[in-house]
């Protein structure tokens, strides 16, 4: 308790000061804490480990306005890519008399890189529906949905038998613990649409039609799931809703640097030694991410680190230099500002916590046309800009890629990637615009290289980088 | 004054205009007129839900509202985006608006086979009058343009793909106006199409309006098809009683045959009235409709060029003439006149009179 109050002077302290004390105090973890708990999964051993106390702690003490109060009061921003302030977002929801209002937890978690919500609900089923059954009290919501993506197909079997035990506790269905409080939780299998992630879409697919997204506004808060307030939060966010009813709003907002609060589950893959999904407090600075044994462990063999995608395929690329100092020359942390500083001429975004690691072999020019081959496999086709740009985009790219390009097709890219960015209904044009503008802008001469090399790059095996040049970007030398 | 004070203000390309709350930027736009008017390709006022998806008719919000005078960080849909009270809207005014606007007709034309020369819709289409008006004289795209197996719909509409822009306004006509939709979008991306999935003719009273919204050649009239060229054809305003619809219709003539039958469209291209199948696919007989007169065709288009429609007919009533004055008796200026010679006769003269006939002849 010493050390709790310590963490309430943060101003006064260094940061690593803050780090320490929290790394005491918490040992860091708030979500996966018990993670490694043999049978969490189940209900007993949960229950065992303090589950379904905060549940219990919001029904016997807590109006549901408080319970809003206390998630703003953490500062938790949604964790699904956006970033968007969580209990904000709640205060938004309409409450017209006489109409439901519905709760929807987006776990059609699709981006290439981003695996953090599988993580959470594979191992800890029950931490996501108290989360759920948290939410749902504070916004009234008597139906809940979890939109589960169709491509996790033995997921929504864990959620169904942790729904069963959960109901079978008295914690779901009519009269939950004798508050008089219904909920019921439905889980819902996409189809594999990497477009139903987007909430308005999703929305649309839950109510069973095609998932094109609407067009905004009205915005979900007002009319979202069969016309009616709907919330929709990523299986983090409503996750994250636990351990800030059982610290205390207050508590888990100063855990983090800035508008950063909490504790982020980042899955990290690509060139790293240890791939996994990692939860950390928004307090490390990207090196340490990338080096430390406690987390990725480094680059395997010895290679160096080229670029990094620090939040999911739709953000921007950054190059080493860009990505562990930001153009002012400051330490880049793990957190929300500091990975987007400098706009996206220099920064990125923290996104959805898919980090992607490149190593000095991999080619960019190979990874951006991956990236743009999926984006124009995922287009939903409802607006132009996207459903004709991603699929220019790619087929320019594979002729750069495979040494059939031309020295004008680089500007053509990037006019093709401005004319969609801004241009669409949703998202999605611009997560398909962004890696391609962010590949040109930091490593142009790669693209230069395939076209001036032609026979060099249709000889590449799989976007091995075998430049003659050093390679374009200086790597840290860690 | 207390309904001007609902009226909310709003500024497009610097001209002014007061609108009623909920209307959306679009239709304040139309309410002004002229140039100022964005292009809209999917937008269909007569169809709830229609639009955003086109993109054309992007604006530049340059000032939020009175309350809030930030500008909107995007671009918007103006068809889509409803006006707030002292709203600033930039269109033809915006570079930027242009520029993406362009890259917009760009994305459109990307996949379009441009075979306008076999379309019937030639002449009459949104898109060409798009590309004119906004697109770039070349295309940029070397790569071959995404093709579709054809699709049989049934008797009286063809659809061809090929040419579909996704505007998904014959979808919201066939739920809108018929009872049952049997025609959607299937799968997705660029692989979307307009179809039946098993195929099935479209079959409801109301079906063939989906050939007059639909803003390109993707769904015409196979009645008519490959029978002529619009603007060869002559558009009269025609009506007959229907038991079902307005009955009030265009039909497009040559002669007395009567080619194709449409609903009205105002100059925005968008239908008056519905009309039902009866009408436009069966009733092809000039007996069956009485003829109010020529239509003029307002859309920037070659169809109404080189017909006599607008003309102003000479009022030769003596009345109207005379502006209420007595008339009096005109003077035979024949008799008086130095011009006139009665003495030579023209059934004498070899040939054609020639003025030397008269000129050279003595007196």
């Amino acid at each position: 308790m010493q050390l709790l109050q310590n963490a309430g002077q943060k101003q006064t302290q260094t940061k690593e000061q803050v780090r320490r004390i929290i790394n005491e105090y918490m040992g860091r973890k708030l979500l996966l804490d018990k993670a490694h708990i043999e049978g969490i999964r189940y209900y007993d051993t949960y229950r065992k480990n303090g589950g379904y106390e905060a549940a219990g702690k919001v029904f016997k003490t807590m109006s549901p306005d408080l319970v809003v109060e206390e998630v703003k009061k953490s500062g938790l921003r949604g964790r699904g890519g956006a970033g968007f302030p969580t209990g904000m977002k709640w205060s938004f929801l309409a409450k017209p008399e006489g109409v439901p209002r519905y709760l929807v937890c987006n776990a059609d978690e699709s981006e290439p890189g981003t695996f953090k919500d599988r993580y959470l609900m594979e191992f800890l089923p029950h931490l996501l529906i108290e989360g759920l059954l948290i939410a749902s009290y504070a916004l009234g919501s008597h139906s809940t949905y979890i939109y589960i993506r169709g491509e996790y197909a033995w997921i929504p079997d864990i959620l169904e038998e942790a729904i069963a035990e959960a109901k079978q506790n008295g914690w779901l269905g009519k009269n939950i613990q004798g508050t008089g409080f219904d909920l019921e939780i439905y889980v819902q299998r996409g189809a594999g649409a990497y477009i139903c992630g987007e909430e308005t879409a999703l929305i649309e697919s839950l109510e069973g039609k095609r998932g094109n997204p609407r067009i905004k506004p009205p915005f979900p808060a007002v009319k979202g799931l069969w016309q009616c307030p709907t919330v929709v939060n990523n299986v983090e966010t409503l996750a994250a809703v636990v351990p800030i009813i059982n610290i205390g709003g207050e508590e888990y907002a100063k855990i983090g640097i800035g508008k950063s609060t909490g504790t982020k589950l980042i899955s990290a893959c690509g060139n790293i030694k240890k791939p996994g999904v990692y939860e950390i407090d928004m307090t490390i600075s990207v090196e340490e991410f990338i080096y430390s044994d406690e987390y990725c462990g480094g680059i395997p063999k010895g290679k160096r680190l080229k670029a990094c995608i620090p939040g999911g395929s739709s953000v921007p690329i950054l190059p080493a230099n860009l990505l562990l100092k930001t153009a002012k020359g400051e330490t880049r942390m793990m957190t929300y500002e500091s990975l987007n500083d400098g706009g996206f001429a220099t920064g990125s975004m923290m996104g959805s916590g898919g980090f992607v690691v490149l190593d000095e072999d991999q080619c960019v020019v190979r990874n951006t046309y991956t990236l743009a081959r999926f984006y124009h496999h995922e287009s939903c086709g409802q607006c132009s800009p996207c459903r004709e740009g991603t699929g220019w985009m790619k087929r320019v790219l594979h002729n750069i890629e495979y040494g059939k390009g031309k020295m004008s097709d680089i500007d053509l890219l990037w006019d093709i990637q401005r004319k969609i960015e801004g241009n669409t209904i949703c998202p999605l044009g611009d997560a398909a615009a962004w890696p391609v503008a962010a590949a040109i802008r930091h490593f142009r001469d790669e693209f230069e290289w395939h076209v001036k090399n032609p026979n060099a790059a249709q000889q590449r095996n799989f976007g091995i980088a075998h430049y003659a040049d050093p390679l374009p970007v200086a790597a840290a030398a860690v | 004054m207390a309904e001007e004070k609902k009226l909310f203000k709003v500024k497009i390309d610097n001209i002014s205009v007061e609108v009623e709350p909920g209307t959306t930027i679009l239709n304040a736009a139309r309410q002004i007129g002229g140039d100022i008017v964005p292009p809209a390709m999917c937008y269909y006022s007569k169809l709830q839900g229609s639009g955003g998806k086109c993109r054309t008719c992007l604006v530049k919000v340059t000032k939020g509202s009175e309350a809030d005078p930030r500008p909107m960080p995007k671009l918007v849909a103006s068809c889509r985006t409803t006006v707030m009270d002292g709203m600033e809207v930039a269109n033809i005014t915006s570079p930027e608006v242009q520029d993406a606007r362009k890259g917009v007709v760009e994305f459109l034309l990307l996949n379009h086979p441009l075979d306008c020369p076999i379309c019937d819709q030639a002449g009459e289409c949104h898109l060409q009058d798009l590309g004119y008006e906004h697109g770039a004289d070349g295309t940029r795209y070397e790569f071959k343009r995404r093709t579709f197996e054809q699709v049989d719909i049934g008797d009286n509409i063809k659809l061809h793909m090929t040419r579909c822009i996704l505007c998904y306004r014959c979808v919201y006509t066939a739920d809108q106006l018929t009872n049952n939709r049997v025609h959607g979008v299937l799968n997705r991306g660029e692989a979307s199409e307009i179809g039946t999935y098993i195929q099935k003719a479209l079959t409801s009273e109301f079906i063939g309006n989906v050939i007059d919204v639909c803003p390109v050649g993707a769904l015409t009239d196979r009645t008519f098809r490959f029978k002529n060229r619009v603007w060869f054809l002559k558009p009269v305003d025609a009506h007959r009683n229907c038991d079902k619809c307005c009955g009030k219709t265009v039909l497009w003539m040559r002669g007395d045959e009567i080619f194709r039958v449409t609903a009205r469209k105002d100059k925005y291209g968008e239908v008056e009235d519905f009309i039902c199948d009866t009408c436009r696919f069966d009733t092809k007989e000039a007996s069956a409709w009485t003829i109010e007169g020529p239509r003029k065709i307002d859309r920037h288009s070659v169809i109404s060029q080189g017909h006599y429609v607008g003309t102003v007919k000479p009022k030769d009533t003596l009345v109207e003439v005379m502006d209420g004055r007595q008339p009096r008796l005109l003077m035979d200026i024949h008799s008086v006149s130095q011009v006139n010679r009665p003495e030579i006769d023209l059934s004498k003269i070899d040939g054609p009179a020639h003025s030397d006939d008269f000129n050279n002849a003595k007196r």
